[in-house]
C-alpha cells in the first residue's frame, strides 16, 4: 500500500525551475560564444581588413542584389503558374503544377548547373538570337535559375493564400457586381496577403540562404568571396564570419516580417490589456 | 537525339551505371541523415518546452543559428572544421586521417535537418491535448512510459506532413555535399558531363532522377502516413 502511496502524482502546474542541465547548456553555448569572439578578434588585423573587408563587404553586397533580383523576377513569374494553379482548365492547371513540381522537386544546385553549363553548352545558338550576353555573365545564371525557383515555391504561397480566402468573399463582391479584377485587388488579395507574408518572409529567408550556391559557379557573393580568402589564408575564422553574416541578416528580415504581421494583423488581433 | 540516350547505357561506354550508383549514394545519405536530425530535433523540442526557462533558451539557440546559416556554410563549418580539429589531433599521435565527405555530410545536415524537426515536433507537441498526459498519469504511467506510448504514436501522425516537407529538402541538400567531393549523384553526374560535354542532357536527366526520388519518397509518407493515422476516421 505504502508503494502506491509513495509515487503520488506529479503537480498539475509545476513551476519554472532552473536545473544543473539548463545551466550546463547555457554555459556551453557562452563557451561557444567566447570561443568565437575570440577566434575573430585573433584573425582580425589591420592588414586583413585592409586585404578583405572590401571583398567581404561587396560580397555581402552582391548577396543582396543577387536574392532581391531573383525574388522580384521570381515573384513576377509566379503570378501566371498561381493563375494557372487556381484555373480550373485541366490542362492549365497541369502545366502549371509539374511547373512548380520540377522546381520545386529537384535540388536548386542542380537547376543552377543546367543552366549555367546548359547555356555554355548552347553559347552558339544563343549568340545567334543575341540572348549570349544575358548568359555569358554567371550572376545573371544564378538570378535566373533562382527566380524560376522562387517562382514555383512563391506560386504555391500566393494560390494556397488565395484559395484560403472563405469563398463567400467573392460569392459577395460578384454579387455587389465587382469587376474580376477589382475583386482580385481590394477582396481576395489583402485577405490573402495576411495568410501569406509569413511564407513570404521564410521564402525569402531561404533564398537568402540557397544563394550560397551560387559561389559555386562563380559568382562572388558573400560565400564565393569567403571561399576565395579561404582559398588564399587556409583560416576558417573567415567562414565563420560570413556565417556570423548570414545570421544576422537572416534575423534582421525575420523581426521586419514580424513588425509587418503585427502591423496589417492589428485589425483582427484582441486588443492590448491595459 | 539517339545518340545522347546512348550515354546513358549501363557498362564502360555509358554513364548509366555511374549515375546509378551516385543516386545510390545520394539516398544512403539521405537515410542515414533521417535519424540523427530526427532524434536530435526531438530532443531540442522536449528542451523547448521544458520546465528550466534556461534549458528553453538553449534549445532557441540551437535553432536560431542552424536555420540562420545557410546550408552549404554549415556543410563547409563541419567537414574543414572537424578536418583542421581531426589532423591537429592526428599529428600529435603521429597518424593520419581524412573526415570522410559522407559523415561531414551526415553531420552537416543532420544539424540542419534537427533545427526544422524541432520547431515541427513542437508544433505537434502543442496539438497534443494536456488531458492525454493527465490520463497516462491517472493509468500510473511514469513520464518516459508516457511519452513512449501515449504521446509518441499521436505525436508521428501530427508532425508528418511537416516532416515530410523536410525529409524531401534533405534529399535535395544532399546534392550540396557533392561540392565536398562526395560521389553522389550530382558530383557523377558532373563528372560525366566533363567527358561527354553534354551539360543540358545529363544535367537533365539527374534533375529527373531527383524527381523519381522524391516522387518515390512521396510514396513511402504516404504509406507512413496511412499507418499513423489507422486510429483515424477518416471523413
Amino acid at each position: 500500500m505504502t508503494a502506491v502511496l509513495a509515487t503520488a502524482p506529479p503537480r498539475a502546474r509545476r513551476a519554472d525551475g532552473i536545473t544543473a542541465t539548463g545551466v550546463a547548456l547555457i554555459a556551453l553555448w557562452a563557451i561557444v560564444a567566447v570561443v568565437l569572439v575570440l577566434v575573430l578578434a585573433h584573425s582580425v588585423s589591420a592588414e586583413r581588413i585592409d586585404a578583405y573587408g572590401g571583398r567581404i563587404f561587396t560580397g555581402f553586397v552582391t548577396t543582396i542584389e543577387l536574392v532581391t533580383a531573383s525574388v522580384l523576377v521570381g515573384a513576377i513569374i509566379s503570378l501566371p503558374v498561381a493563375a494557372g494553379r487556381l484555373s480550373k482548365n485541366r490542362i492549365v492547371g497541369t502545366i502549371a503544377y509539374a511547373y512548380s513540381y520540377f522546381f520545386r522537386g529537384t535540388p536548386l544546385i542542380a537547376q543552377l548547373f543546367l543552366v549555367y553549363y546548359g547555356a555554355g553548352e548552347f553559347a552558339g545558338g544563343l549568340k545567334a538570337i543575341g540572348l549570349w550576353w544575358f548568359f555569358r555573365d554567371a550572376f545573371n545564371c544564378a538570378v535566373f535559375s533562382f527566380a524560376l525557383n522562387t517562382a514555383a515555391y512563391q506560386s504555391e504561397i500566393l494560390s494556397g493564400a488565395i484559395r484560403n480566402v472563405p469563398h463567400g468573399q467573392r460569392e459577395a463582391a460578384a454579387a455587389l457586381g465587382l469587376h474580376p479584377f477589382v475583386i482580385l485587388r481590394r477582396i481576395l488579395l489583402p485577405q490573402a496577403l495576411i495568410v501569406a507574408l509569413r511564407p513570404y518572409g521564410n521564402e525569402v529567408i531561404l533564398m537568402i540562404k540557397a544563394s550560397a550556391v551560387a559561389s559555386i559557379v562563380t559568382v562572388l557573393d558573400l560565400m564565393g568571396e569567403t571561399r576565395f580568402i579561404f582559398s588564399k589564408t587556409y583560416d576558417l575564422s573567415f567562414y565563420l564570419l560570413a556565417a556570423v553574416f548570414y545570421l544576422v541578416l537572416v534575423e534582421a528580415l525575420g523581426r521586419v516580417v514580424n513588425a509587418i504581421e503585427r502591423r496589417i494583423t492589428r485589425h483582427v488581433r484582441a486588443p492590448a490589456r491595459r | 537525339m539517339s545518340n545522347l540516350f546512348d550515354l546513358l547505357r549501363f557498362g564502360p561506354d555509358g554513364w548509366g551505371d555511374e549515375l546509378l550508383a551516385g543516386a545510390l549514394v545520394t539516398i544512403s545519405l539521405s537515410l542515414a541523415t533521417l535519424p540523427v536530425g530526427l532524434v536530435a530535433g526531438f530532443f531540442v523540442a522536449l528542451g523547448k518546452q521544458s520546465a528550466d526557462p534556461l534549458i528553453r533558451v538553449a534549445a532557441q539557440i540551437y535553432t536560431t543559428i542552424f536555420r540562420g546559416i545557410p546550408e552549404l556554410l554549415t556543410l563547409f563549418l563541419v567537414y574543414y572544421g572537424a578536418q583542421s580539429g581531426v589532423s591537429t589531433v592526428a599529428a600529435m599521435l603521429g597518424a593520419q586521417f581524412q573526415i570522410s565527405p559522407f559523415i561531414a555530410g551526415m553531420v552537416a545536415l543532420g544539424l540542419v535537418l534537427s533545427s526544422y524537426a524541432s520547431e515541427v515536433f513542437l508544433s505537434a507537441f502543442r496539438g497534443i491535448a494536456a488531458g492525454q498526459y493527465e490520463a497516462a498519469t491517472a493509468l500510473g504511467l511514469r513520464r518516459p512510459q508516457t511519452i513512449r506510448l501515449v504521446i509518441f504514436p499521436q505525436l508521428i501522425r501530427l508532425a508528418l506532413p511537416g516532416l515530410s516537407n523536410l525529409w524531401l529538402n534533405v534529399m535535395k541538400d544532399t546534392a550540396l555535399v557533392s561540392v565536398i567531393t562526395l560521389n553522389d549523384l550530382l558530383r557523377q553526374t558532373a563528372v560525366a558531363v566533363g567527358f561527354t560535354k553534354q551539360p543540358f542532357f545529363l544535367y537533365g536527366v539527374a534533375c529527373a532522377i531527383y524527381l523519381v526520388l522524391s516522387m518515390v519518397a512521396s510514396l513511402g509518407i504516404w504509406r507512413v502516413d496511412v499507418w499513423a493515422s489507422r486510429g483515424i476516421v477518416r471523413r
